[in-house]
């Protein structure tokens, strides 16, 4: 319990000390000057989980980390990468665990499949509480 | 003294709840009755010695007593008062006490002010009350008790996360506690009424006005809540669909759908038990999230307990009093009698609607949240959120407001298809409006999530208001006014929601003192960055001079602060509240060469969001005291007319 308490503590004030030793990466809170790319760079950035943080898409997070990818982001866009190649590469190297966007696995099937079950079970038993016209 | 004193009212207190519920188990299912009429006198005294253990543990808190632990690992002697005071339940032990504080309470005012309810019925409640409360308090005194002393006694605190530490959050989670905890007495009812078989319409009118009680703080809670992540993270979000909301949410949709299932009950006995499960439903919520919030099984923002040891004693107490609810429920239903079925159109089925689409809601909210849960015992971790959320939530949220529309123009029991369409016509040309012109000036530049958002919350807007067309305003009852209202809330909220989606304008710049940034027809001067300290924290602080139009210029201060105890840099985001939105302006790091990252976001109507749902509970309030008031006026009326026969 301890350990973890320091562990936090010392997670909590990583951004500081790297406030001072390191300046941010280059595209961290600059914009892509073309809106339409920028467009897409933060459309992307909004479905990308910050790894340092507790759920917060790298959007709209402080932690250094969150920024390196956002920087990243921005420059393959400009690249004239696809955001979905983007996504691929990410989830390749973090995980499925960074994608907000969930995929098409079979894992997460049910998920998909939950509002039209939810959907038909209720108009069933809606169903038995109305009247039938009489004919 | 303080400290053994708080313990011992909670001790006190459990003992108090152990024998309202003998009592009550006793007086009912023994025959005894005559043991019932102390039932309600230990239910006050109970209530009383929670908000004693209460009050003392904030007294410790103002005090900053650094021998009770709970003080020493939350709280700093040097941090402003209402941070002391706030810090109280800022944590576990503290936020648990508050629980029971509310419950006991909750459980007086039922015993103090409920008259509608059949005596049976009111005490089996007060029962289900104690026997609720009951486990928590065993919580608190065996796994969480706030009073434990720490010896030796350290000189100073460790603080209060720098992120709660705001006004917002000194009111923010006690509103919502009321409102969590509040709808244990919707609970406690229905499973009373299951147990004396007494499920009617009298009981509906009995439960309504806790209901909407409950419902009101919640959406108080939420509210504030919202805002409060707005404008202290920094990013201009207002909702993130992180766990912790989610668990706010759930139980506020089970509610919403309880209060109009509690109606149709009310007005046409109808909907018995699912009314009865809904209640059960709202306040599970209601623990199923106390759960994922105190386990910290979830890793969020708020999660501040991260010990599972706790988790699985608040694992086991929902396993008891939702299985043994629904184990009632199961056994009870069958003597429920359902009432005769609807016609198909009428408001009876627009309200079932209503319901269904809000389970739906829930239930996509509750698997979307406890998915990753699942997954990663499989060996599998994945992320579920805004994308997700937005997609599949989104267009049934817009379902059910185009229902709330037709609910209140269709009439009870029976209506014609043709005079619903006609007294749809108005909202409906109101939402065309908003159609064509959104489609000829913004098609293509803005989702189309957000561009039926619009277009709907218009459309909700008017039909909202069509209640009152042709009616005498003075003398149209209360709760009708508190419908047109809420409904208007709902309608103002979805369309600033929909307006910050659509047309928010971003800018991030790296910018020198002297610089001027243009953005969105605002014109921003970073005059300079000084440094500031307040009680516990450093600042840089950036003064901006900001201007629209040649209007006179605003100085706008926002900070990056710097907290001691614990070590921790927070953003103060600079807001600037016009009528048609806000402006929003953050100062980021340092960047290269003397610059400074400015981050500046234009908002139109974004306050909307925030306007309705305060008018949502608004709405709330002005049912609740209709009702009420209606109530006091038909009795003394009926006392009158005895009088003058007499």
């Amino acid at each position: 319990m301890r350990g973890l308490l320091v562990m936090l503590l010392l997670m909590l004030s990583a951004p500081a000390l790297a406030q001072s030793a390191l300046p941010p990466a280059p595209y961290a809170d600059r914009q892509i000057d073309d809106p339409a790319l920028e467009k897409k760079a933060r459309t992307l950035m909004e479905t990308i989980r910050c790894l340092t943080c507790q759920s917060q898409s790298i959007a709209d997070s402080n932690a250094s980390m969150a920024g390196d990818l956002r920087s990243q982001i921005r420059e393959r866009i400009m690249a004239g990468e696809q955001p979905e190649h983007i996504r691929a590469w990410l989830i390749e190297r973090y995980g499925d665990w960074v994608s907000y966007e969930p995929t098409a696995e079979p894992i997460l099937w049910p998920l998909w499949a939950a509002p039209l079950l939810f959907l038909g079970l209720g108009l069933l038993i809606v169903r038995g509480r109305i009247k039938r016209r009489r004919s | 003294m303080i400290a053994e004193a708080g313990l011992a009212a909670l001790w006190l207190a459990a003992s108090l709840a152990l024998l309202q519920l003998a009592l009550v188990a006793i007086g009912l299912a023994g025959g005894k009755s005559d043991l019932l009429g102390a039932v309600r006198p230990v239910a006050v005294a109970q209530g009383c010695l929670t908000a004693i253990a209460f009050a003392l543990l904030i007294t410790l808190f103002l005090r900053s007593d650094m021998s009770v632990l709970l003080v020493v690992t939350n709280s700093h002697s040097m941090k402003p008062w209402l941070y002391k005071f706030a810090g109280t339940w800022g944590n576990h032990e503290g936020s648990m006490l508050l629980w029971v504080t509310v419950m006991g309470v909750a459980g007086a005012a039922v015993a103090l002010f409920e008259r509608a309810l059949r005596r049976e019925t009111h005490m089996a409640t007060l029962g289900g009350q104690a026997a609720i409360s009951l486990g928590f308090y065993v919580f608190l005194l065996f796994a969480s008790n706030p009073f434990a002393r720490i010896d030796p006694a350290p000189a100073d605190g460790q603080g209060l996360n720098p992120l709660l530490q705001d006004p917002g959050l000194a009111f923010h989670p006690p509103t919502l506690y009321l409102g969590y905890v509040g709808l244990s007495v919707a609970f406690s009812f229905a499973v009373g009424a299951l147990l004396t078989r007494q499920v009617d319409a009298a009981f509906a009118r009995a439960m309504r006005p806790w209901v909407l009680g409950a419902w009101i703080l919640l959406t108080l809670g939420i509210t504030a809540g919202s805002y409060w992540a707005y404008y202290e993270l920094g990013w201009g979000g207002w909702w993130f669909w992180d766990p912790v909301e989610n668990a706010s949410l759930m139980p506020w949709l089970a509610a919403t759908a309880l209060l109009h299932s509690v109606t149709v009950l009310a007005t046409r006995d109808a909907l018995r038990a699912w009314t009865v499960m809904l209640a059960v439903i709202a306040f599970s919520m209601s623990m199923v999230g106390t759960f994922l919030v105190r386990s910290g099984i979830l890793t969020s923002v708020h999660a501040f307990a991260v010990d599972p040891e706790r988790g699985t004693f608040i694992l086991v107490l929902l396993g008891i009093y939702i299985g043994g609810a629904l184990a009632l429920f199961g056994w009870r239903v069958g003597a429920v009698r359902e009432g005769a079925p609807f016609e198909l159109v009428s408001r009876e089925t627009m309200l079932v609607v209503n319901n269904l689409l809000l389970s739906v809601i829930l239930g996509l909210v509750l698997i979307g949240t406890l998915y990753p849960l699942l997954t990663e015992a499989f060996g599998h971790k994945v992320s579920v959120g805004a994308p997700y959320f937005d997609r599949i939530a989104g267009p049934i949220a817009l379902a059910l407001m185009v229902v709330m529309i037709l609910g209140p123009l269709t009439r009870w029991r029976r209506d014609r298809m043709r005079e619903v369409g006609r007294r749809m016509a108005i909202p409906l040309v109101a939402g065309a409006v908003v159609l064509i012109t959104l489609a000829m000036f913004a098609w293509g530049r803005i989702g189309i999530l957000p561009f039926l958002g619009l277009v709907i919350a218009l459309a909700v807007a008017v039909g909202s208001l069509a209640p009152l067309w042709k009616r005498n305003l003075r003398r149209t009852p209360l709760f009708t006014w508190g419908m047109v209202i809420a409904h208007l809330g709902c309608a103002v909220s979805l369309a600033g929601m929909a307006c910050d989606s659509a047309f928010t304008v971003e800018r991030l710049v790296a910018a020198r003192p002297g610089d001027m940034v243009e953005t969105a027809g605002w014109t921003l001067r970073f005059k300079q960055i000084i440094p500031i300290a307040g009680d516990n924290w450093t600042a840089l602080q950036a003064d901006v001079e900001v201007s629209r139009g040649g209007s006179e210029p605003v100085l706008m201060h926002p900070q990056s602060r710097f907290f001691a105890s614990p070590p921790t840099p927070t953003t103060e985001a600079a807001l600037l509240t016009r009528w048609n939105g806000q402006l929003y302006v953050v100062l980021g790091q340092e960047a290269d060469e003397g610059r400074w990252q400015l981050r500046i976001w234009w908002k139109p109507f974004v306050t909307l969001i925030w306007l309705g749902g305060f008018l949502i509970a608004l709405g709330g309030a002005l049912a609740l005291v209709g009702r009420e008031r209606r109530g006091w006026l038909l009795k003394w009326r009926a006392r009158k007319a005895t009088e003058a026969l007499a």
